[in-house]
């Protein structure tokens, strides 16, 4: 922690591959110490594999990554378990867990790594669902909440500890337009006022751009544009005026890599 | 899910059960029982023919379990079986010219050693005997007048083994056939 | 014929990865027992899913499996005129093989199925991987319960198998057949020995817990990821933790009983 670079997260010539297939083809990330950055993307381009890197759940082909000194693929286990605490993850399908009711999940984290007693915990068990608007649901079991709701749970768990960096993983879909103005609100403040550093996975370029100090735009495994929201507005990038306006044509593929469609159709059965 | 406090109970009547069921398995159903007078004595008998007895085969008297055969063995020079039994130390008060059989329990059971309680003779009663054979006054300064019961290491003499079925029929027919030459009706089989 | 080898060598890799990435696991559940030590409540509560949820149905097939003993066993041995040792030959019987062996096939289907579905699908949920992330080791919180669980329940359960299904062998052989109640018991105690045949029962059901839990923990922990995966996973656990009962039966009968 008493590190001061201002760069909190370094990523540098990351490669990752799922079989054949490359995820990531030299990408170099840097994430700002008490900013919030997001990561943008065509869906299947791999931020949620990024978040995974970045959490040591993923191991890269090459190149590293750095969380406030920490190279995270070259610790040990106990060494990344501590580096864990430190940090929030949002799955992008909140990923409670179903034996539990809502109280207790978000209770979990605390309930693993503190001796808190159970007082204090209920306390700040309260606190965190009543920053994310389920004070109330608290008895419910994660099968009888909707699917905005569980991500919202997932967020009041994620915060529980206190992390130093959190990783957002789609935040904002399934939420209505007053929970997400609650949620974009809870984000930038929960940075601000717990001077955490966040990083955003998400679609949803109004939103983004509304909260996030700094953008990445990732396709087909690199980099292609970044800065500011002002800044990719006026960019000259194709890449990032085809994203950012949301047109089908342009150099970001809308399909999955495939070959030619007509081909694809000719061939019949027999080229599967 | 299950709140904990029942759960708990659960668990505690679970487990309770488990070792009663082990407990039960070791004392009523198995000799664990048995098993806790190790202090008893040992005795020995020689048999000729220890066939079918094995360690842990019971030793009884009146068909009562009085011990454990503990140990056979083979004796080089008699050419016998030496049979070492372990008896439990409240029966203490078994004759001296006990005689000890080894029997079948049923047609086709278990074989086990059979006690049959003899005379608790000692020199005392040898020398009345002996005096009154004479006419004579018995004379039992420095003899033992105390009843002789088996104790540690005590030896049976009287014994009778295994009845083996072939050998039964081989004797009933070298008897049926007497005057024949037994010994040829014995090498055939 | 080239793809037939190929195909087999792909599969002899499989089985010995698999078989490896088993034996790292064992080693990991084993660690993450000990730090269980302190939290024994994680333990109750997984005795209760593993051990108290299997009660019901090992004692009603300990009773029914005592009772077809008895009636068996009676008409076997009335044509010798033995029907007396009628008490042995249940006690043998459930001691040294039903108990142990029918209660892990019985528990590999109730307790093992449910405990690979359940693992695979906080797999398949991400609720495993969530963990990771909150800094908790889905190998310790998660796996070495359930597993120690497997282990203190399977030799409890065989013994009250087997003890109810004497009861059983008595009801039937004594309460219905008439077989003389004194020479039941008292031949079974002449019989039964506790160091060769209790305690051998017991040591093969701890035997066949350790193997049974061991494969539906790994099998949840290693399934695919989907619903068809976890559902193979189950019938993986049920089918080879079975085969693996019986084939461990005969391993330890045969260094148990062999000399005597
Ligand atoms: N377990 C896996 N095995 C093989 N390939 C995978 C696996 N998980 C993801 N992929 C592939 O990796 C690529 C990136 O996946 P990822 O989930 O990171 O995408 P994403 O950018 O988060 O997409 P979305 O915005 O739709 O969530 C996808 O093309 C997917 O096909
Ligand atoms: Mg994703």
């Amino acid at each position: 922690m008493t590190n001061s670079d201002p760069v909190l997260l370094k990523v540098r010539d990351l490669h990752f591959s799922r079989g054949s297939r490359k995820i990531f083809d030299g990408v170099d990330i840097d994430i700002e110490r008490g900013k919030v950055t997001a990561i943008m993307g065509p869906s299947g381009t791999g931020k949620t594999t990024l978040l995974r890197l970045i959490g040591g759940q993923l191991h890269p082909a090459r190149g590293s990554i750095e969380i406030d000194g920490q190279r995270v693929n070259k610790l040990g286990h106990s060494a990344l378990y501590t580096l864990r605490k430190r940090m929030g993850m949002l799955f992008q399908n909140g990923a409670l867990l179903t034996d539990m009711n809502v109280f207790d999940n978000v209770a979990f984290p605390l309930r693993e790594h503190t001796d808190l007693t159970e007082d204090m915990i209920r306390d700040l068990v309260l606190m965190k669902l009543h920053a994310v608007g389920l004070r109330g649901a608290r008895d419910l079991m994660p099968s009888e909440l909707s699917g905005g709701m569980a991500r919202r749970v997932a967020l009041a768990r994620a915060i529980a500890l206190d992390p130093m960096i959190m990783l957002y993983d789609e935040p904002f879909t399934g939420q209505d337009p007053i929970s997400m103005g609650v949620l974009v609100r809870l984000i930038r403040e929960l940075n601000d006022a717990l001077g955490l550093t966040s990083i955003i996975v998400s679609h949803d370029i109004a939103e983004a751009s509304s909260i996030a100090d700094h953008i990445y735009l990732l396709s087909n495994g690199k980099v292609v544009a970044h800065g500011s929201a002002d800044d990719l507005a006026e960019s000259e990038s194709e890449w990032a005026q085809q994203f950012l306006k949301g047109l089908p044509d342009g150099p970001v593929p809308f399909h999955y890599q495939a070959e030619d469609y007509l081909s694809d159709l000719l061939n019949g059965v027999n080229g599967r | 899910m299950m709140t904990s406090r029942t759960a708990e109970i659960w668990v505690g009547l679970f487990v309770v059960a488990g070792f009663a069921a082990l407990f039960m398995l070791a004392m009523k159903v198995s000799n664990l029982s048995a098993y806790t007078d190790d202090d008893g004595f040992e005795i020995a008998a020689t048999f000729e023919d220890a066939s079918g007895l094995k360690v842990r085969s019971p030793v009884t008297m009146a068909g009562v379990t009085l011990g454990r055969v503990t140990d056979i063995k083979f004796d080089n020079s008699t050419y016998k079986a030496v049979v070492t039994m372990q008896i439990e130390s409240r029966y203490n008060q078994i004759p001296a010219g006990t005689s000890a059989n080894i029997y079948t329990a049923g047609l086709l059971g278990e074989k086990y050693v059979g006690l049959l309680p003899g005379s608790a003779s000692n020199p005392c009663d040898e020398e009345k005997l002996q005096a009154e054979l004479e006419g004579r006054e018995p004379d039992l300064k420095g003899l033992d007048c105390s009843p002789q019961f088996l104790k540690q290491g005590s030896h049976i003499k009287l014994t009778q083994g295994s009845l083996v079925l072939e050998k039964l029929i081989a004797q009933f027919v070298s008897r049926f056939m007497e005057g024949d030459d037994s010994s040829k009706q014995k090498d055939s089989d | 014929m080239l793809q037939a080898i190929q195909h087999l060598g792909r599969s002899g890799l499989d089985f010995f990865q698999r078989t490896g990435r088993a034996h790292i696991l064992f080693s990991q559940i084993l660690i993450g027992i000990y730090s269980l030590l302190p939290r024994l409540g994680l333990l109750v509560q997984q005795v209760y899913s593993v051990g108290v949820l299997s009660l019901l149905i090992i004692v009603v097939s300990g009773l029914f499996v005592g009772m077809v003993l008895g009636l068996q066993g009676y008409n076997t041995l009335v044509d010798f005129g033995a029907e007396e040792s009628l008490g042995v030959v249940v006690a043998l019987s459930l001691v040294r093989e039903l108990g142990p062996v029918v209660t892990a096939l019985l528990f590999a289907g109730r307790a093992g199925s449910a405990l690979t579905a359940e693992i695979g699908l906080m797999k398949a949920t991400e609720q495993l991987s969530a963990m990771e992330m909150m800094a908790v080791d889905p190998v310790r919180r998660v796996l070495s319960p359930r597993f120690l669980a497997g282990f203190i329940s399977m030799p409890l359960l065989a013994a009250i198998f087997s003890a109810v299904g004497v009861l059983g062998g008595y009801f039937v052989g004594v309460g219905l057949l008439g077989v003389d109640e004194g020479a039941y018991w008292s031949q079974m105690q002449a019989s039964v020995d506790y160091h060769e045949d209790i305690m051998n029962g017991v040591i093969k059901s701890i035997a066949f817990g350790v193997v049974v839990t061991w494969i539906a923990v790994f099998e949840g922990y290693d399934a695919v990821p989907t619903s068809e995966g976890v559902s193979r996973a189950t019938t993986r656990t049920v089918v080879h933790s079975s085969l693996a009962v019986l084939g461990l039966d005969f391993i330890l009968t045969a260094l148990m009983f062999g000399e005597s």
